[in-house]
């Protein structure tokens, strides 16, 4: 009896040091961050383009380059993964939308990297140059079965009640579907695609070939784009200490709009769907 | 039969367009779509692979030499640095994260639970090369001082351990990608052990089991979702490129010691796509890819079918 206790006791300390150990290591890459990335960190440094080492420099257009890209992919993967999504929850139950519900998952497996590898071989290999239009068709596809998931595990919590009741009313699917089902999992839906900005907010291995870099400000689509991850990356492996500064001042921006959107999302999601 | 169906039966075999038939041909049209992308990706990397597939067939899977100068490509050492990177991260994530779970789901109050599991999936939420930056300059820098001398002296007599400790090699690297997967395996066994009724642990208990032999019992019966959980880690550690890419030492060789450096499949094609010159050389790095995607691509499915499978023995039972 008392060996059983004791096993009971040690497990249950050992289950309680694997979770605290996990914040733990959180907690240690977090405040690493913060600390290494506020010395370096000024207005100045998210205005500038990247300079040569020795003349400052920052993060000004890979900011603005980041958002040209995350909107662009946006714009295809959030109603594209929504459809899909949609399409799961109210016509899937058949055996199509077994294999669709299936792609979607083993897609979300796909490493990013590949996503790069493929637009690399459809568009830039044709076109002959990189673009922010290639980088933004690369994020686009990541995004749309991460949306299509989310979409339909909250579409499928609205009530069958609301649809039944419409549907009695006489209306047709396609008003059910767009003025009642759609609207009541508004607040999951967009949660749901904000997640989804957020996961490849911080993608860098599909951009590496597609919108590759820039040093510029740029608005043009059809030529290369800087963004944040891929800058850390080339400040990071630099083997100058000035750009390592810069590497962590660019990484604290970046966590920082990753953590704010996942605590936004957490903290919205708490009050049902 | 309802009045309304009636006339959508009729006007469809009339071939009249409803807005209904709309609606569903454009959602379907969609979801088709998603197929449509993964075929067309498999299609577009296969045709860029093919030089490479006609050149050397299979002994690139088995080649040891990586000579772009002499247009010589064979993937084994990236082959082997991927599988021993994935398999270390699996060996470190898989019983932390039980662990984690076990902890969430079982035994910590709720009010703890809920911060910690929160927590847990933030870690899942920092991008690849965060983790790649802060190995660089913290956790390498650590290992190579606190705990690769001591894992030396302890087991240096092994092939695993030998060599100069720099902090950079295949263990940093497995290390890395078990605290990126951690996130991952712990959601999805947390997912599992919450599926499985409460009604058996209340019967384990009743009987006079202690909460970790009640545990136990709910474990063996969650076991294949939980493999399926450590087997989508693992797809997650095989295609993981940037962290990797920044800390395993990038040097294409077979070497037994952990210490040593290595390189990935996915790290080669981020570092050497662009710069590859000459069609056989990228069809090779395509090629490459071409691996990475339908290996991960089954592995993926596979642990899905495990995960899916424990969701509908549990409840059958419930």
């Amino acid at each position: 009896m008392d060996k059983r206790r004791l096993t009971n006791s040690i497990m249950t300390t050992l289950t309680a040091l694997c979770a605290f150990t996990v914040v733990g290591i959180l907690v240690l890459i977090i405040g690493y961050i913060a600390i290494q990335g506020v010395s370096s960190l000024s207005p100045a440094f998210l205005i500038e383009t990247p300079k040569p080492v020795g003349e400052g420099g920052g993060i000004g257009n890979a900011i603005v380059g980041s958002l040209i890209l995350l909107g662009l992919a946006s714009l295809v993967g959030i109603p594209l993964g929504i459809a899909i999504g949609t399409y799961l929850s109210e016509l899937g139950d058949g055996w199509f939308g077994t294999v669709v519900r299936f792609v979607a998952d083993s897609m979300i497996g796909i490493p990013s990297i590949v996503f790069g590898v493929f637009v690399y071989a459809l568009v830039v290999l044709q076109q002959g140059y990189f673009s922010t239009l290639a980088g933004a068709l690369a994020l686009a596809l990541i995004m749309i079965p991460i949306v299509t998931r989310t979409t339909e595990e909250i579409v499928r919590l609205v009530p069958k009640a609301m649809r039944e009741g419409a549907l009695a009313l006489g209306a047709p699917e396609w008003r059910v579907t767009w003025d009642i089902v759609l609207p009541a999992a508004r607040a999951g839906i967009a949660t749901g695609a904000m997640l989804a900005v957020a996961r490849v907010l911080g993608e860098t291995a599909p951009l590496l070939f597609t919108a590759f870099g820039s040093r510029f400000y740029n608005i043009y689509l059809d030529e290369p784009m800087a963004s944040m991850p891929v800058q850390i990356y080339n400040y990071a492996i630099s083997p100058f200490e000035e750009w390592h500064a810069k590497a962590w001042a660019a990484t604290l921006v970046l966590i920082t709009l990753i953590l704010v959107i996942n605590i936004i999302v957490r903290y919205t999601t708490r009050r049902g769907y | 039969m309802s009045q309304p169906d009636n006339k959508t039966e009729e006007a469809r075999s009339k071939g009249v367009l409803t807005a209904d038939t709309i609606y569903r041909a454009l959602l379907l049209g969609c979801a088709s779509l998603i197929i449509v992308i993964v075929l067309a990706m498999l299609v577009v990397i296969g045709q860029g692979s093919l030089l490479s597939i006609r050149e050397f067939g299979f002994h690139f899977l088995i080649g040891s030499v990586w000579d772009p100068v002499k247009g010589e490509f064979g993937a084994l050492p990236f082959i082997y640095g991927t599988v021993v990177s994935s398999v270390i991260a699996v060996l470190i994530a898989t019983p932390l994260s039980i662990g984690v779970a076990v902890f969430l789901v079982e035994q910590a109050p709720r009010s703890l639970a809920r911060p910690i599991g929160f927590l847990v999936e933030l870690l899942a939420a920092i991008p690849s090369v965060v983790y790649g930056l802060w190995a660089i300059f913290v956790l390498a820098p650590l290992l190579r001082v606190y705990v690769q001398p001591p894992l030396q002296a302890a087991l240096g007599w092994t092939p695993f351990f030998k060599g100069t400790a720099t902090g950079i090699g295949m263990f940093t690297g497995g290390l890395i990608l078990a605290i990126m997967i951690t996130p991952i395996i712990t959601a999805v066994v947390r997912d599992i052990l919450e599926a499985v009724p409460v009604t058996q642990r209340e019967a384990a208990l009743a009987l006079g089991a202690t909460k970790w032999e009640t545990t136990k019992i709910v474990l063996a019966n969650a076991s294949s979702g939980i493999a399926g959980a450590v087997i989508l880690g693992l797809g997650r550690a095989i295609g993981e490129t940037m962290a990797v890419t920044m800390i395993i030492g990038n040097r294409p060789q077979i070497s037994v010691s952990l210490f040593e450096p290595g390189y990935t499949i996915a790290s080669v094609i981020a570092n050497e796509f662009t710069e590859a010159t000459g069609d056989l050389y990228l069809s090779a790095l395509v090629e490459m890819g071409l691996i990475l995607f339908v290996v991960t691509f089954v592995v993926t499915a596979v642990a899905k079918l495990l995960i899916l499978s424990v969701g509908r023995k549990t409840r059958r039972t419930a």
